[in-house]
């Protein structure tokens, strides 16, 4: 296992090597290195200074080598707009996001898993052709304007639940978090919803197919042989089989949905790293770009290393086995 | 595919109705988009066409143009309807031109890698892999942001968040099918290698491309709305559906649902039609669900 | 004569598909006595894994058992509710399949699953049902058992694999164990071995055991009687030494001509002609006649039911001579 371990930890930093390289290449190639490092409205003197300060005159795997340096002391420059350090700017932003997009994953899946198993284990049943429907709808119907919609509905004509902002939060561990408050709460349930109906369409179809597969193999034959009930079938035999390929997915998409997060906190205005994002997109804040592709980089690789050791544990066919 | 395929495969796929009710939505969609300047009362584009007086007037208005706006007008006095239909216009060019090039690059990158094996197969599709575990939307996104606006940036950030997917299918079915006995043996002979490919790799791949084409064109589609939604799509002179949708979001609050509402469902339409179409070409081109 | 544990009388399971009516099994009966080992033989697609299935109520749509009755015990098992059914199953009549790679889960250790098995007929504590599975992983003789118990599947060899089965089989000691080609995908010498001590199973706690099999020579070692099934119905049954020595079946003739033990040095093996017809679509009367050397047009009519002392056969024109 330990071996294991390292070797997948290995493979992560080459990962994140090519990773900032590309990032690196991306912005600092493709786009003005000057942009990035200097306000459209610093004067020539400041210019020619930053310049030479960042090397920008040398050649382009010395600048590389350079930022990366840097990267690994965690320094990623100053936001333009906000004058503070990006990463502590990011890092700022980042528990809207997260509470957002844990909650998001979370209600998808404790919702989409039973959904999903119900229409594999009754695939002919009305209810799980309403349920097919609904995750047909899910995938089709882009993010934003399922956003919309809730907006429209919800906060417009029935006036219920509030269109925007974080609502009241709670100071733990330093940093504010809406879920623990009434009112949190309920400005976290429209883009919740909003993000997780994407990956709870994913999840019905999943548990669907897992399900449908598995109640006509042998193992479930086998367990009715044995007397089982089709509760204890269910929510033994087949949740086990279909939680490695879920679990796979929630990790993955854990990460996709936080790359969903920008669309979702934009329309509903939740101040967290995407809403960020397309805000130094659109005041041209580069080295807060980079340092967001770094970290979603970052974080993505994270993700695929946990959900590796997380499938190593729950799939005994991929532990050294003593016989 | 010959006559015969295609005509077999025509009437599966009129087994189902859904799926023949969405290929006509798709198809009547696809004609109203071509033909919307010679029917729409007004060209959206034309500046000199649009009066503000007329700005976010409810459905059926009748405007200073003469005429009803059956789906009332926008904040800049556009005509809806017309505006849809232009939107549709683009939208459709989008994600067929991105969903097109997506195609091209992916199945050329796939096949290839197939056919020199190896480390460079080895190398390219550890690449693709990488990018597939990024969710195309993000790339789409900063591609467009370091790209900025415009169709042609549009479409190379579209294709480049796209192809990715195009190629991993390209390369399953190129594995397969050089692994037969068929191809192993034309290869052998002094036929052109590229012929081999072109005349037995390449058309046993096509399946499966048609499959994640259909899914892709959709995504594309609503790619393009969401980056547009951003503001980090088509400029605003040429509004595509996401902008529609983006520029009445703000007077949605206010009760003018129309501005937002109407371009959206045409949008929706579209990619659930694209999408039912897309579900019943695949079921019939899976060789595992074939009864 | 007792009464028997179990007894099938008329029993019919088809399958409705959209290419019409499959009639998997149409009319079997058959009774079997406690400590008897019933051998049930015929080619794939005989009927004779469905008849298993249907003898627990195992049958998933778009089958159905349409007509006749499974005593066990007396207690007719079909038209039974689902909960009255369940509650039998692994209680009183178990059921060991083909391949245990299969039919274990392997992302489940062998106790969870075993656990499980005990839970779904006793309420007992956990430790006292992990200690159950322990006994009888050591009763079909899995060498350290109390340690093995948390592994998984595939840790387990094939026949440990299947031993492990057998033990959950036996669990709650049934009256009644449906053997579904136990032996088949296993290695030539683990399938003598776990014959025999099936068999030695099956006398010590005097369950009636029925071994589906396709081939008759593994069989004929085990069972006491056998029964030979044909595209859905039983043409012949009778004690095994007397349905070996003389069997009275044309079908079941051609089978043990086909033995390789039977076969003469040199001589290409005798085959019976013409392919098993599909149930969809059966010859009128007798579904054997297509292929059989002693057809004639009576056989266009149902066959009738023959019985000699404790043997049966369905056949218009038995085979009465002696085989050599």
């Amino acid at each position: 296992m330990l071996g294991f371990v390292i070797q997948r930890l290995m493979q992560a930093a080459a990962v994140m090597l090519v990773m900032s390289a590309l990032v690196f290449i991306g912005v600092y190639a493709i786009g003005n290195p000057i942009d990035v490092l200097i306000s459209p409205d610093a004067d020539q003197h400041t210019r020619a200074e930053v310049i030479a300060r960042f090397g920008l005159d040398r050649p382009l795997w010395e600048q590389y080598a350079t930022f990366l340096g840097r990267l690994l002391q965690g320094d990623m420059g100053r936001s333009f707009v906000f004058g503070m350090p990006v990463l502590s700017l990011i890092l700022s932003r980042l528990p809207a996001t997260l509470e957002l997009t844990l909650l998001a994953v979370i209600s998808a899946t404790l919702i989409g898993v039973p959904l999903g198993m119900y229409a594999g284990y009754k695939p002919h049943s009305p209810v799980s052709k309403a349920i097919m429907a609904l995750s047909v709808l899910g995938f089709s119907v882009p993010t934003f304007w399922v956003g919309i919609l809730l907006i429209f509905g919800f906060a417009v004509q029935l006036g219920i639940l509030p269109a925007g902002g974080r609502g009241q939060t709670v100071n733990v561990l330093g940093v504010g978090w809406s879920f623990l408050t009434l009112d949190g709460l309920k400005h976290l349930a429209l883009p919740a919803f909003n993000l997780s109906l994407f990956k709870m369409s994913m999840m019905i179809r999943l548990s669907r197919a897992g399900t449908r597969e598995i109640m006509l193999s042998d193992t479930v034959k086998f367990a009715r042989a044995a007397g089982l009930s089709e509760r204890v079938i269910l929510g033994r035999h087949v949740l086990k089989l279909i939680s490695i390929p879920i679990v796979t997915v929630f990790g993955l998409e854990l990460g996709s949905t936080l790359a969903f997060a920008v669309v979702t906190e934009t329309i509903f205005s939740w101040p967290g790293v995407g809403k960020l994002i397309i805000d130094s997109i659109s005041t041209l804040d580069r080295p807060v770009m980079v340092a967001y592709l770094v970290l979603v980089a970052f974080l993505f690789i994270i993700i695929n290393l946990s959900v590796d050791l997380v499938y190593a544990t729950l799939d005994p066919r991929l532990r050294k086995g003593r016989g | 595919m010959e006559a015969v395929g295609l005509s077999a495969f025509w009437r599966d796929f009129r087994e189902n109705p859904v799926a023949v009710a969405a290929l006509a939505v798709v198809a009547l969609i696809l004609a109203l988009a071509v033909a919307a300047p010679l029917f729409t009362p007004q060209n959206p584009y034309d500046i000199a066409n649009l009066d503000l007086m007329d700005a976010r007037r409810p459905p059926g208005y009748v405007g200073s143009g003469g005429y009803a706006h059956w789906l009332g007008t926008d904040a800049q006095g556009r005509d809806l309807l017309s505006a849809i239909l232009y939107g549709l216009r683009i939208s459709l060019q989008m994600g067929l031109i991105a969903g097109g090039l997506a195609l091209s690059a992916g199945a050329t990158l796939g096949v290839t890698a197939a056919y020199l094996g190896g480390r460079a197969e080895a190398l390219i599709m550890r690449v693709i892999d990488l990018q597939l575990s990024f969710p195309a939307i993000l790339l789409a996104l900063v591609l467009s942001a370091l790209l900025g606006q415009g169709k042609t940036q549009l479409i190379i950030a579209l294709t480049a968040a796209q192809y990715a997917y195009f190629a991993r299918t390209a390369h399953g079915a190129a594995t397969a099918e050089r692994n037969k006995d068929y191809v192993e043996a034309a290869l052998s002979t002094p036929l052109p290698a590229l012929r081999v490919v072109f005349r037995h790799i390449l058309p046993n791949c096509l399946p499966p491309l048609i499959v994640v084409a259909t899914v892709q064109i959709a995504n594309a589609i609503s790619l393009e709305a969401t980056l547009s939604f951003l503001g980090l799509g088509l400029p605003a002179t040429e509004p595509s559906l996401g902008m529609l949708i983006a520029n009445g979001f703000q007077y949605m609050l206010s009760g003018r649902y129309w501005i937002s509402i109407y371009p959206g469902v045409a949008l929706i339409v579209l990619i659930v039609a694209i999408n039912l179409v897309g579900d019943q070409v695949r079921d019939q081109l899976n060789p595992r669900l074939q009864r | 004569m007792t009464a028997p544990v179990l007894a099938v009388d008329d029993l019919a399971t088809h399958f409705f598909t959209r290419a019409g009516v499959a009639k998997a099994v149409d009319g079997v009966s058959f009774a079997i006595q406690r400590g008897e080992v019933l051998g049930l033989v015929g080619e794939s697609g005989s009927g004779k894994s469905v008849t298993g299935f249907s003898l627990l109520g195992l049958i998933d749509p778009p089958g159905r058992i349409v007509r006749g009755s499974v005593k066990l015990g007396g207690e007719d098992m079909v038209g039974l509710s689902r909960e009255r059914l369940r509650a039998l199953r692994g209680k009183r009549i178990a059921m060991i399949f083909q391949d245990p790679m299969m039919t274990l889960n392997p992302v489940l250790s062998i106790a969870q699953q075993m656990t499980l098995a005990v839970h779904a007929h006793e309420k007992v504590s956990q430790a006292e049902a992990r200690e159950r599975a322990i006994r009888a992983l050591i009763r079909v003789g899995i060498p350290a058992a109390a340690r093995r118990i948390d592994d998984y599947p595939h840790q387990f060899s094939g026949g440990m694999r299947q031993r492990v089965a057998i033990a959950m089989a036996l669990l709650h000691g049934p009256d009644v164990i449906v053997a579904d080609e136990p032996t088949t995908a296993l290695d030539v010498s683990i399938q003598a071995q776990i014959l025999t001590e099936m068999r030695e199973l099956a006398r010590e706690t005097g369950a009636a055991l029925i071994w589906i099999s396709h081939d008759l020579a593994t069989v004929s070692s085990l069972a006491d009687r056998i029964a030979v099934m044909y595209a859905g119905r039983i043409v012949e049954e009778g004690p095994t030494a007397r349905v070996l020595r003389d069997p009275r079946h044309p079908y079941t003739r051609g089978l043990l001509g086909a033995l390789p033990s039977r076969a003469v040095p040199g001589q290409a093996l005798p085959q019976i002609p013409g392919a098993t017809p599909s149930l969809l679509r059966l010859p009128p009367g007798c579904p054997f006649s297509p292929r059989c050397p002693n057809a004639d047009d009576a056989c266009r009519t149902e066959p009738p039911r023959a019985t000699e002392g404790a043997r049966a056969w369905r056949c218009h024109h038995p085979v009465m001579e002696r085989a050599a």
